[in-house]
C-alpha cells in the first residue's frame, strides 16, 4: 500500500480509486499532502492559507461515507488547492491583496460548495496575482510563488499558486481562474494540464470578479484525465449566476478516455507564432504538430487576422470591467480601512485605503479601465475593443469551419525569472498573447505539456482550442498527445522537475 | 451683473404671477417608484419597510466580493405594466448598465440601472386640470436598484452638512426602483406648478391602481425630482434647467416648481444666468438651495452590465400583460362621470376632495350617486374637518353610509334623524340599524301616536286651529312645529301637515 | 509609441475618479507607464469596424430571471461581522462630503 510521499505522486483518478476501494483512507491521503506542504511550501510558497483541520474533517467525512457503504463520487477524498479568489466560509479569502487580508466571507462560492459536495478535500487557498491580474504571481501582495522546475522562476499567473502546488505534488488537483490565460499559461510553464472551459460552463457566484465577461474557473492537474474529472465536478448551470450556461456539461471524461484523433481536422493559427516566440517553444510546438499528424489528424494552417488585435482589445475590456468590479473595495463594509482618524471624510478614507491596499498592477488597470470608459473616450477605446471582440469571434467561427480544433503554443516563452518583467507591464502582458483570443470569444481552450525546451529544460505547453461547448474535443486531442509523449518519455514529465531536489530532498524519485 | 444676482442664497425673487407674465416655464419630472415585489431586484431578500437594520441583506445586495445579480422577473413584469399603462413602446431587447460612482450607500459603488436601452419609451399620460387636459409625454420608464439609507450623526440638522460620521443600513439597497421620466413639458405658463402636482398625483393614482407599489411619498416609495427652466416669452430656445430634489409631498412638488420659477426669474431679471445645477427643496421655507457644487458634471462611465444578459420580453408576454391591465384612473373617472351624469367641474371637486373612491363605493353599496355625493361632500366633509381627519379616516364605512341613504329613501328616517344616526355611528355606537334601535330614532309612522300628537297640538293652540279652519292654511306650520317637537323630530313633517289640515276640517289644497 | 497618449494631469484626474490617493512619485511613474500602455491598446482603432456590432458577451443568453420569492437573508450579525466599524446595527462610515 502506498504511503507518505508515494501517495502524493499519484494521480487524482488513482487516489480516488484507492480510497473507494478502501486500500487507503482519505485521512491518510490528506495527511500525506499536508506533510508535503509543510516540507516544501517554504520554498514553493504556493499557499496563502493551509487549513489542516477542515481538510482532515472533510477527509474523515469521506472515510465515514465509505464505511457506511454510501457511494463515493469520482473525486471523493482527493486533495485540492483552491485559488484564493473563491469565497470559503471556513478559510480567509484574500485574492492575493492587502485590501482583503484576513477577510472571512460569510458564504461559500458555488464552486466551493460543489467541490465539498463531491468529497474533494480542500487543503487550503493558493497564491495568485492580486485580483487575478498578472502572469507570474509577482503581483501577489504576499510574495510570489515559485516554479517547482526552478525556484528562481515564476510559476506563471495569475493561478500560479495552484499550478505550483500541483507541480510540487502538494495536491493532485488545483482550481484556477482564466481571464486572459491565467490557468493555461501557468500550466504551460509548470508542465501541467490546465483548462479554460467554455465561458459560463462553471459558476462565477463567489468568484471575486476581475473581468466579469471573461473570468472562467477551471482545472489544473498533472494528467488530462484528472483535469477532466475536475472539469465535470465543477461544471453545470447555477441559477445564482446569470451568465452560467444552461446546457449539459460536455462529456470531457469520456473524451479523455478516447484519445482518437484520426481524421480530426487540426488548424495551426498563423498569427500565433513568429517573432517574440522563444525558439525552444516553437521547436516543441512543431514537434507536437508532427505528432498529431502522425496520429492521423489532418493539419491545416488557418489565419485569424484579428488575433493580432486581441491583446490590445483585452487590455481595454478587462481593465474596464475591473475598474468597476473593484470599486466596491472602499473600506466601508469589509476589508482594510486606512486613515479613519475621526476627521477624514469617507472619500479620503476610501482613497487612502485603496492606495494602501492595492498593488501597482491593480492600480494601473483600474485607471486604464476608468480611462477607457470615460465620456469622450468610450467609443474609441472600450467600444472599439468590443467591436474587435466581435471580429475575433467571427475569426474563430470561420476557422472552425475549416478545423475541428485549433492549436498554437500556449505562451511565447518558458518560465521567466522572478523579477525579470516585474516593472515592465507591457512585457508581462505578452505572456497572454496566445491565450487571450479564447477568453474574448468564450470558447474552450486547454494547455497540455508538449515537452521541455532544449535550451533551458523548462516545460512548453501546447494550446488546443475548441468551439464553444465542444470542450470534449480538447480532452480528446490533449489525451492523445499526452499518451504518446508519456510513452516516448517512459515516465511522467513532472518527475523531471528538479527545482525542489536540494530544497525538499525528495521530489519525484518515488514516481518511478 | 448686479449684486443681487451674484449674492449667494437670498437673491431677489420675482413674485410668481409677475414672473409667468414675462417668462415661459418648461418643466420635467423624474419619479422613482419602489416596486412592491416580494423580493429585491437582484436577490431574494425581502422588501419590507421598517425592519431591523441590515437584517434584510445578503451577499448580493450587500455587494460582497464574488456576488452576482439575477433579475427578478416580477420586477420586469411590473415595469412593463407601468410602461403599457403609460402608453409606451416596450423594448424588444434591452440591457442593464452600470452607473459608476462612489457613495457609501451604494454597496458596489455602481448602481445597476438602464442607460441607453430602457425597457419602455415614448409614452404619455393625460392630466386633467379643471376642464383642460394636458398630455404629458413620457420619455422613458426604466428599472434599477435602490440604494441603502444613511443616518448622519453629529450635525445640527441630521443632514450631511456638519455631520461627524454616518450610519448605513442596506435593507433598502437592491429594492427594485422604476424611474419614470417625462419629456419636457412646455406651454403650461402659470399653471406649471399645478400641472406638475397634478401629473405626480395622476401617476401615483395610476401606479396604485396597477398594484405595483404602495406609492407612499412620506415613506419614500414614491420620490420626485422636478426640473424647471424658464425663458423670456417668445424666446426661440428653452432656458437652462435646474433639478430640484428632496421633494417629498405633492404639495412640495407644486411649491418647488413655483419657487424655482420665482428664483430663476429673479436671476434673469438681474441680468444673470441660471446655473445648471441640482438644488435641494426645503419644506420649511418653501425655497430651494444649491446642492454642493461639483467641479464638473458627473461622468458615470456607463457600460452594459456584464453580469447580466439582455432582457427580450416575448411579445406574447407583453400582450398578456396588456390584456390584464386594470381600469386606469382616468378611464374610471370618465366612466363614473358619465354614469353619474356629472359635469367636469363637479367631478373635479369630488376628486379634489379625495371623495371619489368613497362615493363610488357608496354607490356600489346601493346609494344613488346624488345621495352619496351629497353625504360625502357636505355632512361627512364637515365632520372630517371638525375632527381634523381625512375623509377616509372617518369611523363610518361606505356600506354604512349607503344604509343610511336607504333608510331615508324608505322613509324610516328623515334627514334630521339621519344626521343623528350618523353621529351615533361615528361615535362608535354601532351600525346604522343598531343606532336607530338603540336611540329610538325611527320616523314615527304609528297613526294613533301621530293622531294623538296632532290632537294635543290643536287642543293647545285653539286660535291657530281656528285660523286654519277659516282657510289660513299657512298657519298649519306652527302646529306642524309643535307636533315635530312633541315627537322629538321623528315624524314626517309633510304627513303631519296633512293630518293637521284634515283634523281641522280644512282643505289641504 | 511616439507622442503623448495621456498627460500626467489626466492621470491625476483618473486617480481621483478611482479614489486612489497616489503619492507624487507614484503618480509620475504610473503616468509614464499608462502613457505607454494606452499608446499600445490604441491599436484597436486601426481596425476598420464600421457596422460591426460590439460584443458584451460571447454567450448569447437572454431572459435569465429569478422568481419573486424570498430566500433567507444573512442576518444582521453576519452582515456586520466583517465591518471595519459598526454602531446601532449599522455600518459606521466616516463623514460623507457629497450630497447624493
Amino acid at each position: 500500500m502506498p504511503a507518505g510521499n508515494e501517495l502524493t505522486i499519484l494521480t487524482a483518478a488513482r487516489t480516488a480509486g484507492l480510497i473507494a476501494a478502501g486500500e487507503v483512507s482519505a485521512v491518510e491521503v490528506a495527511k500525506a499532502h499536508l506533510d508535503r506542504i509543510a516540507v516544501t511550501d517554504v520554498h514553493v510558497r504556493a499557499f496563502l492559507h493551509v487549513a489542516p483541520d477542515s481538510a482532515l474533517a472533510a477527509a474523515r467525512a469521506v472515510d465515514e461515507q465509505r464505511a457506511a457503504g454510501q457511494p463515493l463520487g469520482p473525486l471523493a477524498g482527493v486533495p485540492l488547492a483552491l485559488k484564493d479568489v473563491f469565497t470559503t466560509v471556513d478559510m480567509p479569502t484574500t485574492c492575493g491583496s492587502k485590501i482583503l487580508a484576513g477577510w472571512q466571507p460569510p458564504y461559500d462560492a458555488t464552486l466551493t460548495g460543489r467541490l465539498r459536495a463531491a468529497g474533494v478535500v480542500i487543503l487550503g487557498k493558493s497564491n495568485m496575482d492580486e485580483f487575478a491580474m498578472g502572469s507570474s504571481t509577482e503581483n501577489s501582495a504576499f510574495g510570489p510563488s515559485r516554479n517547482p522546475w526552478d525556484l528562481g522562476r515564476v510559476p506563471g499567473g495569475s493561478s500560479g499558486g495552484s499550478a505550483a502546488a500541483v507541480a510540487a505534488y502538494q495536491a493532485p488537483l488545483g482550481i484556477g481562474t482564466d481571464t486572459g490565460g491565467s490557468i493555461r499559461q501557468p500550466a504551460a510553464v509548470c508542465g501541467l494540464v490546465g483548462v479554460k472551459p467554455t465561458y459560463g460552463g462553471s459558476s462565477r457566484y463567489g468568484l471575486v470578479a476581475f473581468a466579469s465577461s471573461l473570468d472562467t474557473p477551471g482545472p489544473l492537474a498533472r494528467t488530462v484525465l484528472d483535469a477532466a474529472l475536475l472539469h465535470e465536478a465543477i461544471s453545470g448551470h447555477d441559477p445564482l449566476d446569470s451568465t452560467s450556461l444552461d446546457a449539459p456539461v460536455p462529456r470531457v471524461v469520456a473524451a479523455a478516455r478516447n484519445p482518437d484523433v484520426a481524421g480530426l481536422r487540426i488548424g495551426v493559427v498563423t498569427e500565433l507564432s513568429g517573432e517574440g516566440y522563444a525558439s525552444g517553444v516553437l521547436t516543441r510546438f512543431h514537434e507536437a504538430v508532427e505528432l498529431l499528424e502522425s496520429l492521423g489528424a489532418k493539419i491545416t494552417e488557418v489565419s485569424c487576422p484579428h488575433f493580432d488585435y486581441a491583446l490590445p482589445a483585452y487590455y481595454l475590456i478587462a481593465p474596464s470591467e475591473c475598474s468597476s468590479n473593484l470599486a466596491r473595495f472602499d473600506a466601508m463594509r469589509y476589508g482594510l480601512r486606512v486613515g479613519d482618524d475621526g476627521s477624514a471624510s469617507a472619500e479620503e478614507v476610501m482613497s487612502l485605503t485603496r492606495e494602501a491596499g492595492f498593488g501597482a498592477e491593480v492600480k494601473r488597470r483600474i485607471m486604464l479601465g476608468t480611462y477607457a470608459l470615460s465620456s469622450g473616450y468610450y467609443d474609441a477605446y472600450y467600444g472599439k475593443a468590443q467591436q474587435v471582440r466581435t471580429l475575433i469571434i467571427r475569426d474563430f467561427a470561420a476557422a472552425f469551419e475549416q478545423a475541428d480544433v485549433l492549436i498554437s503554443p500556449t505562451t511565447p516563452t518558458t518560465a521567466f525569472g522572478i523579477g525579470e518583467r516585474a516593472d515592465d507591464p507591457m512585457a508581462m502582458y505578452l505572456a497572454d498573447l496566445c491565450t487571450i483570443p479564447s477568453n474574448l470569444a468564450g470558447n474552450a481552450s486547454m494547455s497540455v505539456p508538449c515537452g521541455l525546451a532544449p535550451q533551458d529544460g523548462l516545460p512548453v505547453g501546447l494550446q488546443i482550442m475548441a468551439p464553444v461547448l465542444a470542450d470534449d474535443r480538447l480532452y480528446r486531442v490533449g489525451a492523445a498527445v499526452e499518451a504518446v509523449l508519456d510513452q516516448r518519455r517512459g515516465h511522467p514529465l513532472l518527475t523531471q522537475a528538479r527545482g525542489l531536489d536540494s530544497a525538499a530532498g525528495d521530489t519525484g524519485e518515488a514516481g518511478r | 451683473m448686479s449684486s443681487a444676482a451674484t449674492a449667494a442664497g437670498a437673491a431677489v425673487q420675482v413674485p410668481f404671477d409677475e414672473a409667468v407674465t414675462r417668462y415661459e416655464p418648461v418643466i420635467g419630472i423624474e419619479t422613482h417608484v419602489e416596486l412592491g415585489t416580494a423580493a429585491k431586484m437582484f436577490c431574494g431578500c425581502p422588501t419590507l419597510f421598517g425592519t431591523e437594520p441590515n437584517s434584510a441583506v445578503c451577499p448580493v445586495c450587500l455587494g460582497l466580493p464574488g456576488s452576482l445579480p439575477v433579475i427578478n422577473k416580477a420586477a420586469i413584469e411590473y415595469t412593463i405594466t407601468i410602461g403599457l399603462a403609460l402608453n409606451c413602446s416596450i423594448a424588444s431587447w434591452c440591457r442593464f448598465a452600470r452607473k459608476n460612482y462612489f457613495y457609501p450607500d451604494m454597496p458596489k459603488n455602481y448602481q445597476i440601472s438602464q442607460y441607453d436601452e430602457p425597457l419602455c419609451t415614448d409614452g404619455w399620460l393625460d392630466v386633467e386640470i379643471g376642464d383642460q387636459v394636458v398630455r404629458v409625454g413620457i420619455e422613458r420608464v426604466h428599472l434599477e436598484e435602490d440604494t441603502g439609507k444613511s443616518l448622519h450623526v453629529g450635525g445640527a440638522t441630521g443632514r450631511i452638512h456638519g455631520a461627524d460620521y454616518s450610519l448605513v443600513d442596506y435593507n433598502r439597497a437592491g429594492i427594485p426602483l422604476v424611474e419614470v421620466v417625462t419629456k419636457p413639458i412646455p406651454g403650461t405658463g402659470a399653471l406649471a406648478p399645478v400641472v406638475a402636482r397634478a401629473y405626480v398625483t395622476e401617476l401615483r393614482d395610476l401606479l396604485r391602481a396597477l398594484g405595483v407599489s404602495d406609492v407612499r411619498m412620506e415613506q419614500g416609495s414614491l420620490r420626485c425630482d422636478v426640473n424647471t427652466s424658464i425663458a423670456p416669452g417668445g424666446a426661440a430656445q428653452w432656458g437652462t434647467r435646474t433639478e430640484t430634489k428632496n421633494v417629498n409631498s405633492l404639495r412640495s412638488v407644486e411649491r418647488a416648481v413655483r419657487s424655482e420659477i420665482e428664483r430663476q426669474a429673479g436671476v434673469l431679471d438681474a441680468g444673470g444666468r441660471v446655473v445648471q445645477e441640482t438644488r435641494h427643496f426645503h419644506e420649511d421655507t418653501g425655497r430651494t438651495t444649491p446642492g454642493r457644487s461639483k467641479e464638473e458634471a458627473q461622468d458615470y462611465r456607463y457600460f452594459p452590465e456584464p453580469d447580466l444578459v439582455p432582457v427580450a420580453p416575448a411579445p406574447e408576454w407583453v400582450r398578456r400583460i396588456a390584456a390584464g391591465l386594470p381600469e386606469l384612473p382616468a378611464a374610471r373617472r370618465a366612466r363614473l362621470r358619465a354614469e353619474w351624469g356629472l359635469s367636469v367641474l363637479d367631478m373635479t371637486a369630488l376628486v379634489n376632495a379625495g371623495a371619489l373612491d368613497l362615493v363610488a363605493e357608496t354607490v356600489a353599496a346601493g346609494a344613488s350617486p346624488e345621495q352619496a355625493r351629497n353625504w360625502w361632500l357636505t355632512e361627512l366633509s364637515r365632520r372630517a374637518n371638525e375632527a381634523g381627519l381625512e375623509l377616509g379616516a372617518l369611523a363610518v364605512s361606505t356600506e354604512q353610509v349607503a344604509r343610511i341613504c336607504a333608510l331615508v329613501d324608505s322613509g324610516e328616517l328623515n334627514n334630521k334623524l339621519a344626521r343623528q344616526v350618523l353621529d351615533g355611528v361615528l361615535a362608535g355606537e354601532g351600525s346604522p340599524d343598531e343606532v336607530v334601535a338603540a336611540r329610538g330614532l325611527a320616523v314615527v309612522t304609528d297613526s294613533a301616536v301621530l293622531a294623538a300628537a296632532v290632537d294635543d297640538a290643536i287642543a293647545a293652540n285653539p286660535d291657530v286651529a281656528a285660523k286654519i279652519r277659516d282657510g289660513k292654511i299657512a298657519a298649519a306650520g306652527a302646529l306642524v312645529g309643535a307636533v315635530m317637537r312633541a315627537t322629538g323630530g321623528q315624524a314626517d313633517a309633510a304627513s303631519v301637515r296633512e293630518l293637521i289640515l284634515a283634523r281641522c276640517g280644512a282643505d289641504s289644497r | 509609441m511616439t507622442g503623448v497618449s495621456i498627460t500626467r494631469a489626466e492621470v491625476a484626474h483618473l486617480a481621483k475618479l478611482s479614489r486612489l490617493a497616489l503619492a507624487d512619485d507614484e503618480l509620475d511613474h504610473l503616468a509614464e507607464q499608462l502613457d505607454v500602455i494606452i499608446g499600445a491598446v490604441a491599436r484597436v482603432q486601426e481596425v476598420a469596424a464600421a457596422g460591426i456590432p460590439p460584443t458584451t458577451h460571447a454567450a448569447e443568453l437572454v431572459n435569465v430571471f429569478r422568481e419573486d420569492v424570498n430566500v433567507p437573508s444573512l442576518g444582521a450579525d453576519a452582515a456586520l461581522a466583517q465591518a471595519p466599524a459598526a454602531e446601532q446595527g449599522r455600518f459606521r462610515v466616516p463623514r460623507i462630503l457629497a450630497e447624493d
